[in-house]
């Protein structure tokens, strides 16, 4: 027993050490911000100052100051129209829908399709070439199709968003389903052999738990994946509600107010990290592990 | 007829790895009687492992009859007639200790209350009250391995299979928990299959030592241990332990001189 106090002690201590690293975190942060804003700030003034043109002219236009983007937010948007902020953060809104459900979607068919495959040699060997080549093909070609596909059938049109979110999404999600699958301690397969346990309980009970890490690292890198996928996707289903058409509509209006586009790409790469985030929370509350194995 | 008191019964097994063409084991004979604590000791690659996993149906034999506990080895499997313990403690991090132990009750469809019973009553024969709700990677390696042996034990399995369990513990903790498995054995009047490749452990836990041969894996001969019932820390310093700690350790020399020649 006294082992044991001494190794519970040993863990305290661990828990010591991540709650000052969650603090040191939370001073990095702003002062990573800060570190950035000086250098775009930097960068621009050099430029203009010595009037160096290599890769680009700085101006206002080219690389309008930080301020400048941070106080268009608090702008009308258009003349007695709503502030930018807030139209940004409607089209905000209006993308997560299509990403989540992207997301979702995608998520589930790449789960399902990885557990399909680790349970088959032949599927493994016969689609897995497929699968991946499916990743090869330009999100830009596969859009439009996905769009009449589903429109024929009369689908919202965020829905084939969400679609076209998903598309970029299960492929993460299915190579490492797969890689999970496999990774379940041999031992441990033995072990539900010796209570005849089917290969249902042995996914439910054991390949699927001990495949959560490698699940997570997948909605990690899939989760900001569709963030794009659903910004992509609106183009071509000429969706003006989320952020893909502000993004083409202040591209339109680039050299008159640059810093509309700019802010808007700040407001996406947000909804990016605010996904990355939800992802990183969910996998903390329940992939429980020992801590060197957390992947 | 002691037939019905059979709980392992093994005629003329055989096992034969298909790629490389190595055998296992070959012409393995053995009948292990209730209440025996059987150990299996032998060079590595004699086999005792694979022979361990042929009697729980996890491998299956190239030739031969297995029958435990009065049926083939795969319905006893399918009935949960044994429980198993491996050298690592195998458990789930995902799952605590107390549901570490109900796993197997799980399986077998026990209600919640009928396990939280169960798995409270196991937890104080392991001595390990108050670590219910740790997670394994909290526990010390010998921690792991009482979780694990009340895991194959919470379904009041006949035959408990142990392939070499105190294999990777320090010998402080080794010991302690020898001791501990016997009184378990006895309390539970459960038939026990053991294999390891230290010497003074087979000689101090067993009723009967199987000493095997490496290439192709064989019986080399077969020691009963009569030493005095409850075993206790003096039965390693008595005469008699030291003499049967050498009949077996000339066995194992015997064994690997006849694969020599």
């Amino acid at each position: 027993m006294a082992t044991a106090a001494a190794e519970l002690g040993g863990r305290r201590g661990l828990g010591r050490l991540e709650l000052s690293e969650r603090a040191s975190s939370l001073v990095l942060f702003p002062v990573v911000l800060a570190v950035l804003w000086g250098l775009w700030e930097g960068y621009r003034a050099l430029w203009i100052w010595t009037g160096w043109t290599w890769p680009f002219a700085v101006d206002s236009i080219t690389m309008p100051h930080v301020h400048r983007i941070l106080e268009a937010l608090f702008e009308p948007s258009r003349p007695n129209g709503p502030l930018l902020v807030d139209v940004l953060f409607h089209a905000a809104l209006f993308t997560a829908k299509e990403a989540i459900v992207g997301f979702a979607l995608g998520a589930s068919v790449g789960f399902a399709l990885g557990v399909v495959l680790a349970h088959s040699g032949l599927l493994q060997r016969g689609l897995l070439p497929y699968v991946v080549a499916s990743q090869t093909v330009p999100i830009l070609a596969i859009a439009p199709m996905v769009i009449v596909w589903l429109g024929s059938l009369h689908v919202a049109a965020w829905f084939s968003v969400a679609v076209i979110a998903a598309y970029l999404t299960f492929f993460p999600v299915t190579i490492n389903t797969l890689r999970g699958m496999q990774a379940a301690d041999r031992r441990a397969v033995e072990l539900m052999r010796s209570y005849a346990a089917s290969r249902w309980t042995i996914l439910w009970k054991l390949r699927v738990p001990s495949s959560l890490p490698y699940l997570f690292s997948a909605f990690r890198v899939s989760a900001t994946a569709s963030v794009v996928g659903a910004i992509i996707g609106e183009l071509p289903a000429s969706i003006q509600d989320g952020l893909g058409g502000s993004i083409i509509n202040f591209n339109q209006y680039y050299s008159l107010e640059p810093q509309n586009l700019w802010a808007t790409n700040i407001v996406a790469a947000l909804v990016g990290i605010v996904f990355f985030l939800a992802v990183v929370a969910a996998e903390k509350a329940i992939v429980r592990r020992a801590p060197e194995n957390v992947a | 007829m002691n037939r019905p008191a059979a709980v392992v019964t093994l005629e003329g097994v055989t096992k034969r790895f298909a790629r490389g063409a190595t055998t296992a084991l070959e012409g393995i004979d053995l009948e292990i009687e209730t209440g025996e604590f059987v150990s299996l000791i032998g060079p590595s690659g004699c086999g005792k492992s694979t022979l361990l996993r042929v009697i729980g149906d996890l491998v299956e034999p190239t030739a031969g009859t297995v029958v435990v506990n009065g049926k083939t080895a795969h319905q006893a499997r399918l009935d949960r007639d044994y429980g198993i313990v491996f050298q690592d403690a195998v458990l789930y991090d995902w799952r605590s200790v107390a549901r570490n132990i109900a796993l197997p009750l799980e399986m077998l469809g026990w209600d919640r209350q009928r396990r939280a019973q169960r798995v409270k009553e196991m937890v104080e024969l392991v001595e390990l009250t108050g670590f219910e709700n740790h997670r394994p990677w909290q526990l010390s390696g010998g921690m792991q391995q009482r979780v694990s042996i009340a895991r194959a034990l919470s379904f009041d399995p006949a035959l408990l299979l142990m392939d070499e369990p105190f294999g990777a513990l320090d010998e402080m903790t080794r010991e302690r928990l020898n001791m501990e498995l016997l009184q378990i054995w006895q309390a539970a009047g459960s038939t026990v299959v053991f294999v390891t490749h230290s010497i003074a452990e087979a000689v101090f836990l067993s009723t009967r030592v199987v000493v095997m041969s490496a290439r192709p894996g064989r019986i080399a001969s077969v020691v009963p241990i009569d030493l005095p019932q409850p075993r206790t820390a003096l039965t390693r310093e008595e005469p008699r332990f030291f003499e049967l700690v050498t009949q077996v350790r000339e066995a194992l020399h015997l064994g690997s001189d006849l694969v020599a020649r």
